[in-house]
């Protein structure tokens, strides 16, 4: 039985004469991630030289006038700010919390295990449902979120979360902040155990204070990790749309519109396929570069 | 003094974790509501009278196929992934194949925003007419986890020593026997993690199934999403579908404890 599989997988695959030992075992793979991930974006080329629309389903060759639209385009240009803005703003405050969960969590307590495992869990719930679940909670009359702050306030306060101002805005980013920390929480916590103990002890005997261990020994050597995880959670937040759609869909009006949305309404609900299409040529290139080289940067490639 | 420091540290933990829960307490609480108590304000802490007509109702009206789709299309493109994606792994650890640049470009397929990708390809999808059919999606979702598989089952790899293998080589094992029968089960525990992450991460997937899939093949994820009405929002259908589609997450996630890290820090940190 063995025989039969090992001919076919191990002897011509392993030891081709044309190719590289082992090419037969990437191929497949491989294939697969230029098909799906890959050649779609050298479609878009093509389809962004033309003028295909909703209504005009044929397109003719024009050029490279959408990509000259791309930079006249202030409703994609907010997206883009949009986008920055919540990036900007989210991520501190997961880092931050995440950082000082990370610390409490040291102390080695019996029930420890337990807290730790309730507070990762909004980090592995879908990122659609969390947003579905904030919907709930933000709903200015039948969710609770009005009604804690009435109690602190203690007089009955309506906001109209998903929907006044920027309390939109907001509301994205309690949602972004509520999944997200645990996951530098969990991340941080790991690396910051893994911190050489004997140097931290050598540094209390010599008279450090805490928050100096913290400054010279623990933050040096969870770097590499904190980087890492910062762009990991960069880059997520830059495609930021499951939680913005079920939020606010984009609204009020636009306000809430990210690039992912902005994308998505275009392209879907508008039908400006070819415009969308350059914007995906731009996004692709752009982002490809900025994240290979913070990979090789960073060595999450290693 | 010792025990006040030990009850504040309790305090912290417990006010905390109420926070981060409360959330997912509520959705579970609206699910067991009856209908007339949900739109209630101001709203009802507890279910006044847990009843699960909500869930009953996914069932009768067959809203819950959603739930099926995703299970078949998620469950499919993660076995496809995990036997393509850990074949990829062992030529990259072991053949040095492709060298840095592969790991560059496997990685930055996991980092780059998926509206770039999905958008020409559902242009492609539509003329081959592979959009909304399962084995489109099972192709998409294979693409989609492949990356986070390739990645985590290099490291595990990477964790088997190579002199097994060569000792298996010598005794007339081939090459893919080597891997069949020495590596893989060394690395048993790590790829199902790998596996079962892989699983989660095309679970909780919405865009592309919000883009690539209509009425036959819509994964719960989508089913949700539709419950959000301009004129009326289904509350009940919504918190209903978000446990049965959360629990799932819930349970394989506790029994993965101990490669939560790894798993959701592409591997980048061995907790």
């Amino acid at each position: 039985m063995t025989t039969a599989q090992s001919s076919v997988f191990g002897r011509p695959f392993g030891a081709g004469r044309s190719v590289r030992p082992g090419f037969w075992y990437v191929a497949p793979a491989v294939f697969i991630l230029i098909l799906i991930g890959l050649l779609p974006i050298f479609w878009s080329i093509w389809v962004s030289l033309l003028n295909l629309t909703g209504s005009n389903r044929d397109g003719t060759f024009i050029g490279l006038r959408n990509y000259a639209r791309i930079f006249s385009d202030e409703k994609l240009g907010w997206s883009l700010v949009r986008t920055l803005m919540i990036m900007a703003v989210a991520l501190p405050i997961q880092l931050v919390l995440g950082m000082l969960l990370a610390l409490h969590f040291q102390a080695e307590k019996p029930l420890k295990k337990l807290f730790v495992t309730l507070l990762v869990l909004p980090a592995v719930i879908s990122p659609m449902v969390a947003g579905s679940m904030w919907r709930l909670m933000f709903d200015h009359k039948f969710g609770p979120v009005n009604q804690i702050i009435s109690f602190f306030t203690e007089k009955p306060v309506v906001l109209l979360w998903t929907i006044r101002g920027d309390l939109p805005f907001w509301s994205i980013i309690i949602t972004e902040v509520w999944q997200w920390t645990p996951f530098m929480f969990i991340i941080l916590m790991a690396a910051i155990s893994n911190v050489d103990r004997d140097q931290m002890n050598a540094a209390a005997i010599d008279g450090a204070r805490p928050h100096q261990i913290f400054r010279h020994v623990v933050l040096p050597a969870i770097w590499p990790v904190l980087i890492i995880a910062l762009l990991i959670r960069g880059l997520d937040l830059f495609r930021i749309f499951d939680s913005v759609w079920q939020l606010t869909r984009g609204g009020p009006g636009n306000r809430t519109e990210t690039i992912s949305v902005f994308m998505y309404i275009r392209g879907f609900q508008g039908f400006d396929t070819s415009y969308i299409a350059a914007v995906v040529v731009v996004l692709a290139v752009v982002l490809s570069a900025i994240v290979m080289l913070a990979v090789r940067r960073v060595g999450l490639d290693r | 003094m010792k025990m006040l420091r030990s009850l504040v540290w309790y305090a912290t933990s417990l006010v905390v974790c109420v926070v981060f829960l409360f959330p997912i307490y509520w959705i579970f609480a609206v699910s067991l509501k009856k209908p007339e108590e949900i739109f209630r304000s101001p709203p009802a802490w507890f279910p006044s009278e847990p009843q699960f007509n909500n869930f009953r109702v996914l069932f009768t009206e067959g809203d819950v196929w959603s739930i099926f789709n995703s299970l078949v299309i998620s469950g499919s493109a993660t076995v496809i992934a995990m036997l393509l994606g850990t074949l990829c792994a062992y030529g990259m650890v072991r053949f040095r194949i492709g060298g840095e640049h592969l790991s560059t470009f496997i990685i930055a397929q996991r980092l780059l925003p998926p509206i770039a990708i999905v958008f020409p390809l559902f242009l492609v999808y539509s003329q081959l007419g592979l959009a909304d059919t399962y084995h489109g999606l099972i192709l998409l979702y294979t693409a989609f986890a492949l990356p986070f598989v390739i990645w985590m089952a290099r490291g595990f790899l990477l964790e088997v020593p190579p002199e097994l293998e060569e000792a298996a080589l010598i005794d007339g094992c081939t090459r893919f026997g080597a891997l069949w029968r020495v590596a893989v089960p060394m690395a048993r525990n790590g790829l199902f993690a790998t596996a079962v992450f892989a699983f989660i991460y095309s679970w909780n997937e919405f865009l592309f199934a919000l883009i690539m899939t209509r009425n036959n093949v819509m994964t719960y994820t989508v089913q949700i999403s539709n419950y959000f009405g301009p004129q009326s929002t289904f509350w009940a259908k919504i918190a209903a579908m978000s446990v049965l589609g959360t629990v799932p997450v819930l349970i394989l996630v506790s029994v993965m404890q101990r490669y939560l890290v790894r798993g959701i820090s592409l591997g980048a940190v061995k907790g």
